[in-house]
């Protein structure tokens, strides 16, 4: 049963969405992404609940995707270091059309890190509504296992205690 | 390329446009391809040069049973037919090949004969944006439009506009889809999509295909139809994740395509009698009005709600309803040409009285690639 995703189903539209979704829920769903050699330790850490940047180590460029050199310099010479996991909302859209992995509307976003880099995710434990969802709005980074191998990083409100929003939506947040 | 130094002697779209159950991707392509031939008065065996995109230039070199000494199967979604021209007239120009055919054909509504759309979970995009369940375009292309909103001060109303203009301009083109006229009100009250996005700020989904053949400028003045000459050409990239678009609120991808563009056919804006931009959806034109320079920064949402681009405006834009109204199979960019090339003719529905230059801007992927094309049918120097 998915769990995360399902606080988000009493959302935008109250009427035909919701309801046609009600039960449907299913984390399976969601398109499980496979890791390659220059990712590997990018899902590494969000199974052990840390969000993994990359830095270079001759021009200092943050940078995300992950990829072994450094996209500004073209430098091999670059390390990885835990990100502080907060963000702010750049852009967003809430999707209306039914998707098995979600209860009802839900919010596609990108993120701004703290660190610079920008991310897709969706953003979880608020309403999925424009009124809830303010650009620029406090977010902290929360994990959801997909499957043994790999946790996927989403986004809440910052404002929110972390502890009570990881038991909601359980698993992730460590 | 040397402006005016290569022509489109044929155009044309397929015979139906919409819903076309009877006819295969790769049958949209022949149809498509056979009606342009027979507009320039050519059969395949005077074709020697062939560019297309979503099939191999292989399959429809064969299918058409042509000879091709050059092929290009440039694909970088829906604007790849702009940058199949520009490439065609650089291999024209270095004597590569005379006469090139570029074909497109869809099944995008009705999914014959062609693959399914799939996402590596190992590529950059499977493994950062696809777990977030975007549901394709309506729900990823999107994404970028509340902080341009935001920044600029651009509202949904005017976002709307850009819909109800399409659609006037639509009631004037007998092939369109979607003709009845609508208001702001019926746009942000039509079914939501992707919030903020209602069904009619997103384009449509249809079948079709277009075609192009281009020469040299010299030989051009020998065919049935008056020459467009292909006066300046541009494009770029940027990237396939829009989650890592430098900034969401301008296309680098448009503004080094445009300005190629701009450069190469030494035009100003004020010249410009008449404009396609790729509309995909609604926010499309107002990024593509600002970073083409036709508008500065947040100023084209009230340049189009203030009608400049409608009917009798004075930068007609999107002249055959657009993706939004007229047709769209997925990759809308062989539409947008061949607009261009009508209104160049003269023969366009909803024709621009004495337009003399068109410009032709497409987006590939989502914000992705870009590819610009300028058109007149006056050669560089003639223009008046």
């Amino acid at each position: 049963m998915n769990t995360i995703l399902k606080p988000l189903g009493s959302m935008v539209n109250e009427d035909s969405t919701a309801v046609r979704n009600t039960g449907m829920a299913d984390k399976s769903k969601i398109p499980v992404p496979k890791a390659t050699p220059e990712t590997q330790h990018f899902w590494d850490g969000t199974k052990a609940g840390v969000l993994r940047l990359q830095r270079c180590c001759e021009c200092s460029q943050i940078y995300f995707p992950p990829r072994p050199f450094c996209p500004a310099c073209v430098s091999r010479d670059v390390e990885v270091f835990d990100a502080c996991g907060r963000a702010f909302l750049y852009s967003y859209v809430i999707n209306q059309r039914p998707h098995p992995a979600f209860d009802g509307p839900y919010s596609i976003a990108v993120v701004e890190l703290e660190e610079g880099p920008r991310m897709m995710t969706n953003i979880v434990g608020v309403e999925q509504t424009p009124q809830a969802l303010k650009l620029d709005m406090p977010l902290v980074v929360t994990f959801e296992p997909l499957n043994e191998d790999i946790s996927l990083p989403y986004f809440q409100p910052a404002e929110q205690p972390v502890e009570q929003s990881s038991k909601q939506h359980a698993g992730g947040g460590r | 390329m040397k402006p005016s130094s290569i022509a489109i002697v044929g155009a044309a779209e397929t015979t139906e446009l919409g819903r076309i159950p009877g006819m295969s991707q790769i049958q949209l392509h022949a149809d498509a391809a056979i009606n342009t031939m027979h507009d320039a008065g050519l059969k395949p065996s005077d074709i020697d040069g062939i560019a297309t995109a979503g099939e191999s230039p292989v399959a429809i070199a064969h299918y058409l049973g042509i000879t091709p000494k050059w092929t290009d199967g440039t694909q970088v979604g829906g604007c790849s037919f702009m940058l199949h021209v520009r490439h065609a007239a650089a291999a024209i120009n270095e004597g590569l090949c005379d006469t090139v055919l570029i074909t497109h054909g869809e099944s995008g509504r009705s999914g014959i004969g062609r693959g399914p759309w799939n996402t590596a979970s190992a590529s950059l995009q499977g493994q950062f944006e696809s777990p977030y369940c975007s549901m394709g375009p309506p729900t990823t292309f999107t994404i970028p439009v509340l902080r341009y909103l935001k920044d600029t001060d651009t509202t949904l109303e005017q976002l709307a506009s850009v819909a109800v203009v399409q659609r006037e301009w639509a009631g004037l083109n007998p092939r369109a889809s979607q003709r009845d006229p609508i208001t702001v009100d019926d746009v942000l009250g039509d079914r939501m999509i992707a919030y903020p996005f209602t069904k009619t700020m997103c384009c449509l989904v249809t079948d079709g295909g277009g075609a192009l053949i281009l020469t040299n400028a010299q030989r051009a003045e020998n065919f049935p139809n008056k020459p467009v000459y292909i006066v300046g050409t541009g494009e770029s990239s940027e990237t396939p994740m829009i989650s890592q678009m430098q900034d969401m609120t301008t296309s680098k991808a448009f503004r080094v395509s445009g300005q190629q563009a701009f450069t190469e056919a030494g035009i100003t804006h004020n010249e410009v009698d008449h404009v396609m931009i790729y509309d995909a959806f609604a926010h499309l034109p107002i990024y593509g009005l600002e970073d083409l320079g036709f508008c500065g920064r947040g100023e084209a949402g009230a340049f189009i709600s203030e009608r400049n681009t409608a009917p009798g405006g004075r930068l007609p834009l999107n002249t055959n309803g657009g993706g939004l109204s007229f047709m769209h199979s997925g990759m809308y960019g062989m539409y947008a040409l061949q607009e261009s090339v009508r209104q160049m003719r003269g023969t366009a529905p909803a024709q621009v009285p004495e337009a003399q230059i068109s410009v032709c801007h497409g987006v590939g992927g989502m914000f992705g690639a870009s590819g610009t094309v300028i058109v007149s049918n006056q050669k560089a120097g003639q223009r008046g």
